[in-house]
Formats: structure tokens, C-alpha cells, sequence
């Protein structure tokens, strides 16, 4: 595929807000997962809420989307400068010439959580202030983005669970190869839900404590908010060091709703196609972003998956340890991760593990490593089987 | 984009099924919205059939249907769902648990709550690993998921099928957000004519507004503007026609697609 620029970057979650935040919470090794006081929730499981959502109502004139979801959306939309990034891109582009891609697996369902407790006695209905699409509705997240950007491009929102904010950049590959758009606005968020935390823990997936992934004794999952975005453009010159989209491969389990296939046969077919989209060899990537959910199913299929492709010598973690599951925005967020270790010149070791699995094969790193590499993939599996691999890299 | 539609599949009160609706879209046979009846897949397997949704057995049945009168197979087949709001029956549900003391919430019910569960089903019922992406686009949902399939026919060179679905909410979600009736539709989309097309469509995004294309029908009028994936009804009526046309999706509110309908075999 012909690469993309990612021309700029916006990050927050549980560690902070944008890029140096995060950075400084890789580097040091800080976790952004505390015993969950979220909401009502009174499970025994440890969460990255993100901070100061509560006191940041969104911009007036969209009060129609105010939630949580779009909260974490706006912080983030301001965070580094995107917003007035994407400004200029909007004058240069023409405002219908740049598509708005995002991903939530939950959008603002919390909001409808909440106003279920509060219907009406006699007549079931719920609060007359209830917006349902400007919160509930998948799209809002979208809608309220083009609102917020001021953009005219093709929008929509992708939401195949966990890989959502991973398949974004395949969109965005897709309608700016097809002439529809000449830049993208992707990314995504998803933020803490009743429905999540509830759910997970009726499969038996939440963890106690913070998430193990790759730890022999691994026992689930920790959840938390997330917000990333991207604007990819289609420059065939990029500065020297800017982050480029090299590849995006996708593919089904075709095996079972919730439980990933043993042998990660979709996983291989996801990372296969990414790298082939991306024309590299398998030893081309210098380190893996695992989706490592701290699972004990995820992580053996995802073991497999990654030896039968690259053996058991590339460097390889997953950052869930310092965010939890960002679900929706896991793709984004660890494309980011991955770009940071890229442009900053060491690998990110996983938080909370202590014994690595005997049984699983990976080169998966405790400790933060020094290393220049050219290009590094990143995994992102859902729900229904849905995976995508990103590969990205620098331009030289 | 020039895409050639090979098959499509069809469910919605009184459109059961494309071959049988064909008449009544073109404007030849009276509407009449009598319920849908949808089996259960076939294809899945028994435990799968067991938990599938209302939306799932939708989206499932007239994927199928389009595949069948495509003639190509689905197991190597590139999908694009399409939805508003997926399965508002499990979401009041989930709602309902969560208001109880004990909150609890069947694993079933939270794992169809994705909104890409109608995906996640049909690449189990078709054996297919072939990539499937999970859309929502609020009104545009149609829009949304044409665009985006057209586009991957375009640039991949492969064969996308479109599925775009929507069923009602329950009360007192349906009041706030009505989906007038289940509407379910299926489009199989090659780069290249087959011997079943039955039409060629070029499609384009333009960065402005534009009048929508409607239905002369009133029922059926009433069924595009009452539910998302009903949107496509103008394009299908121009497709069951045979004629030569072009039309306008509107997309957001500040641009639309036009597509321009040739017949196909």
C-alpha cells in the first residue's frame, strides 16, 4: 500500500493528557491503574480512569453530546495541539476533502445506564434531558468530532469491539487511496461503562488485581478510559522521523463470539496481510504491541499467533498493564505507544508481570529497552473475532 | 467508483425477499407492509443459532439471500455491516440488569451486545476469515457503509458485500430514538461485471448538500424516512427499474452521494 503520513498525534487516558505525559509514564514505568472507584461500580478490580472528566463539560455550542465518552473526546481533541493541527489541514484541504474515521466499542452508554434509573415511575420513560444521539448512538463520537473540527469529509464510526480504533486506519488507507478524501482524522475513545465492567465479569474476565498479561499466573483483564486520534495525509515527502502508516491487515476468527481461536489462525492472518501491505519480511519489525489482555485464552493465542510468524526473538509487550483494556480505543492508543517507542529510541516493557508464562514462547519484555528500530507492528483482536494489525514506521 | 452489483438480498415489512420485491419497488405491484418472518441461519451451528438475536438472524438472512443470488462464495468474501444502533432489544436489557441490585448480566447478552455481533456471527455461519468491518453512521448509516464498500472494491479489487441492518428499540428507548421496523439489506459488490449483476452503479461523495432521492409510495416513504438501512430504498427501486438513472444519498448534512444506476445483465 502506499504509506501515509501521521502528521500529528493526540493522546490521553489514565496516565494524562498528550504525548509527553505518556512518555514520561513509559520511561518511568507508572501505571495508571488504581483500585476502581468508578461510578456505582462495586466490583473488586483495579481500572485507569482517566482524571477530571467530571469538571469538563464539552464546548456549549455541542451541548447536545455532553458524556463521558465526548469528554475524554474533547480533552483529547485539544490535547497537543491536534485540534488547531487539523485547522490547518482544513484550510489547505478544504473542509469536505478530510474524512472523520473513529472507533468506540461503548460510545456513551453510560449516559443511558444512568438515565434507566431515573424513568419515570408511572410511565417508564426517561429524563426529558436524555440525548440519545448526541451520547448512546455509535456515531456520536463521530458526529460530535466534525462538529468540534468544523470538517465536510465522509464520517463514520467503527465498532467491531477491541480492534475498532486499529480498523480506522484501514478506512482511512481505503477512501484516500479511492480519491474520496485527501486527509483522515482517526482514532477513537472509549471510556469506563457499567456494561463493560459488568460484562467482562460475568465471562469471569476481570481481574483482581492489576492486569498480568503474559504472567503465568494471569487472570483477566483491567479496564479503563482512552482517547486517541491521528491525521494521516497523503504526502509522499514526510520530515525526517514523522510517524508513517506502512500497513493495515485484517481478517476474521471465524471460530466463536468471545473466545479467541486457540491457534490465533486470524491473528496470523491479520499480521501476515499488514506486513505484506507494507512489503516487509517478518524481520523488518523491530518490536511488537501486543493486544495482550491478560487473559489466559488472549495470551496463548496471541503466543502462537506471534511465533508461527516472527519466532520467538522479537522484542514483544503489551502496554495494557500501565492503561488497562481500552476496548475501543486500544488500537489508537497502542498505535501511539508504538510511535512514541519509535521516535523516542527504546521499547516499552510490560507492567505488573512477574513470571512469565513458561508456556508461552515470545520475547516479551519486562524491562524498557534502548533500541532504534525501523518498523514495529501493533496487534488489536475483538470480540466476534475481529482483528486488525497496524505496521508502522519513520520516515527516513 | 464503479461497482457491479452481483446479487442483493432483501427483508422488511412487505419486501420479503428481493425477487419477490422487485414489482413493488419498481412501482408495477402495490405495497403492502405485511410483518417479516425470519428463520433462524442454517448455517450456524447449533449453539450459535441458539443465541443469535432478531438483529443477527436479519443481518445473517439477507446476507445470505444476497450471496445466493450473487452466485459467489461468502467464505472469501470481504463483508461491511452497517447499523445505527445494532441490537436495541439486548442493549434495554443490559439497561434493566444494571438497575437491579445484583446487576447481573448473561454472558450471551453481553457478548452479542458488540455492535459487530451480526459480523462476528456471519463469519462463523460462512467459514469466512476475510476482513468484515462494523459501521454506524446514526441516519447515514446506509451512506456510511455504501461509500465504504465501494471504496474497498475500488482500490482492493475484490468482491465486498454490504449488509446494512436495523431493528426498534424497545420503550421507552423507542421514543427517544424510533426505529420504525426492522429493515435489513444486502448488496454484493464486484470490480469487475459477472453474469448475475444486476447493475452497475457509480458512485461519488460530493461535498455538498442535495434534495434526497424519495419513494412515490407512501408506505414506502414512510419506511425510508423511519429507518437508517431503509435509505437504500430509492437506490433499490432504481436497480428494479433496469433504467438508467442517477440519484442522491444524503450523507451528513453538508454533502450527499450521487450514484449514477445502469442496468446490469
Amino acid at each position: 500500500m502506499q504509506a501515509l503520513t501521521i502528521s500529528h498525534f493526540s493522546i490521553a487516558n489514565s496516565l494524562g493528557v498528550g504525548a509527553a505525559a505518556q512518555l514520561d509514564a513509559m520511561r518511568t514505568r507508572r501505571s495508571g491503574l488504581a483500585p476502581c472507584r468508578f461510578e456505582t461500580v462495586t466490583l473488586n478490580t483495579f481500572v485507569g480512569e482517566a482524571a477530571g472528566l467530571d469538571d469538563a463539560p464539552v464546548r456549549a455550542d455541542l451541548a447536545q453530546f455532553d458524556c463521558r465518552n465526548n469528554r475524554l473526546a474533547q480533552i483529547c481533541l485539544e490535547a497537543d495541539g491536534f485540534a488547531a493541527a487539523v485547522a490547518a489541514a482544513r484550510e489547505r484541504y478544504g473542509a469536505a476533502r478530510i474524512g472523520v474515521f473513529l472507533g468506540t466499542s461503548t460510545s456513551g452508554i453510560l449516559s443511558t445506564e444512568q438515565a434507566y434509573r431515573h424513568r419515570d415511575p408511572e410511565r417508564g420513560t426517561l429524563p426529558a434531558d436524555f440525548c440519545y444521539a448526541g451520547t448512546h448512538s455509535n456515531f456520536s463520537v463521530a458526529d460530535f468530532a466534525r462538529r468540534y473540527l468544523r470538517l465536510d469529509g465522509p464520517a463514520l464510526v467503527v465498532s467491531s469491539a477491541c480492534s475498532s480504533t486499529a480498523k480506522v486506519f484501514g478506512h482511512a488507507r481505503r477512501m484516500i487511496a479511492a480519491g474520496v478524501c485527501d486527509a483522515a482524522v482517526v482514532g477513537g475513545v472509549d471510556t469506563l461503562c457499567l456494561t463493560t465492567l459488568y460484562g467482562f465479569d460475568s465471562l469471569g474476565l476481570v481481574a483482581r488485581a492489576p492486569c498480568r498479561p503474559f504472567d503465568a499466573g494471569r487472570d483477566g483483564i483491567s479496564l479503563g478510559d482512552g482517547a486517541g486520534f491521528a491525521l494521516l495525509e497523503n504526502t509522499a515527502a514526510a520530515p525526517r522521523g514523522a510517524a508513517r502508516l506502512l500497513g493495515v491487515g485484517e481478517s476474521c476468527d471465524a471460530y466463536h463470539m468471545s473466545a479467541p481461536h486457540p491457534e490465533g489462525l486470524g491473528a496470523q492472518m491479520a499480521m501476515r496481510r499488514a506486513l505484506e501491505a507494507a512489503g516487509l519480511q517478518p524481520a523488518d519489525i523491530g518490536y511488537i504491541n501486543l493486544h495482550g489482555t491478560a487473559t489466559p485464552a488472549n495470551d496463548a493465542g496471541e503466543d502462537r499467533a506471534v511465533c508461527a510468524i516472527f519466532g520467538t526473538g522479537t522484542p514483544a509487550s503489551s502496554t495494557k498493564g500501565a492503561t488497562g483494556h481500552l476496548l475501543g480505543a486500544a488500537g489508537i492508543t497502542e498505535a501511539i505507544f508504538s510511535i512514541l517507542a519509535l521516535q523516542n529510541g527504546f521499547l516499552p516493557g510490560g507492567l505488573n508481570t512477574q513470571d512469565r508464562d513458561p508456556a508461552l514462547s515470545c520475547n516479551y519484555l519486562l524491562d524498557n529497552r534502548a533500541a532504534e528500530v525501523r518498523a514495529v507492528l501493533s496487534n488489536s483482536f475483538g470480540f466476534g473475532g475481529s482483528n486488525c494489525s497496524l505496521v508502522l514506521g519513520a520516515a527516513h | 467508483m464503479r461497482v457491479y452489483v452481483a446479487g442483493i438480498g432483501l427483508a422488511a415489512p412487505g419486501l420479503a425477499g428481493w425477487q419477490a420485491s422487485r414489482a413493488v419497488l419498481a412501482g408495477s405491484s402495490p405495497y403492502e407492509p405485511v410483518p417479516i418472518v425470519i428463520n433462524p441461519c442454517e448455517l450456524l451451528p447449533p449453539a450459535e443459532r441458539r443465541r443469535a438475536s432478531m438483529t443477527v438472524k436479519l443481518g445473517l438472512a439477507v446476507g445470505e439471500e444476497g450471496f445466493l443470488n450473487a452466485g459467489i462464495d461468502a467464505a472469501t468474501t470481504a463483508t461491511v455491516f452497517t447499523s445505527s444502533g445494532g441490537d436495541g432489544e439486548n442493549i434495554h436489557r443490559i439497561c434493566e440488569a444494571l438497575v437491579t441490585p445484583e446487576r447481573q448480566i448473561s454472558p450471551t447478552r453481553f457478548h452479542n451486545s458488540v455492535h459487530n455481533a451480526p459480523a462476528g456471527y456471519w463469519s462463523i455461519a460462512t467459514h469466512s476469515r476475510e476482513a468484515s468491518t462494523s459501521l454506524a453512521g446514526h441516519d447515514a448509516s446506509f451512506a456510511a457503509g455504501l461509500l465504504d464498500a465501494a471504496a474497498q472494491v475500488a482500490v482492493d479489487g475484490l468482491p465486498v458485500a454490504l449488509i446494512a441492518h436495523d431493528s426498534p428499540y424497545f420503550e421507552p428507548l423507542h421514543s427517544l430514538r424510533t426505529i420504525a421496523e426492522p429493515f435489513g439489506v444486502a448488496l454484493v459488490l464486484t470490480p469487475a461485471p459477472g453474469p448475475h449483476d444486476v447493475a452497475v452503479l457509480d458512485i461519488s461523495f460530493v461535498g455538498t448538500p442535495a434534495a434526497p432521492a424519495t419513494m412515490q409510495d407512501p408506505g414506502l416513504e414512510a419506511l425510508r424516512c423511519g429507518v437508517p438501512a431503509a435509505r437504500s430504498l430509492p437506490l433499490l427501486a432504481a436497480i428494479a427499474r433496469a433504467g438508467e438513472e442517477a440519484l442522491v444519498i444524503p450523507f451528513l448534512g453538508q454533502n450527499h452521494l450521487h450514484v449514477r444506476v445502469n442496468p446490469g445483465n
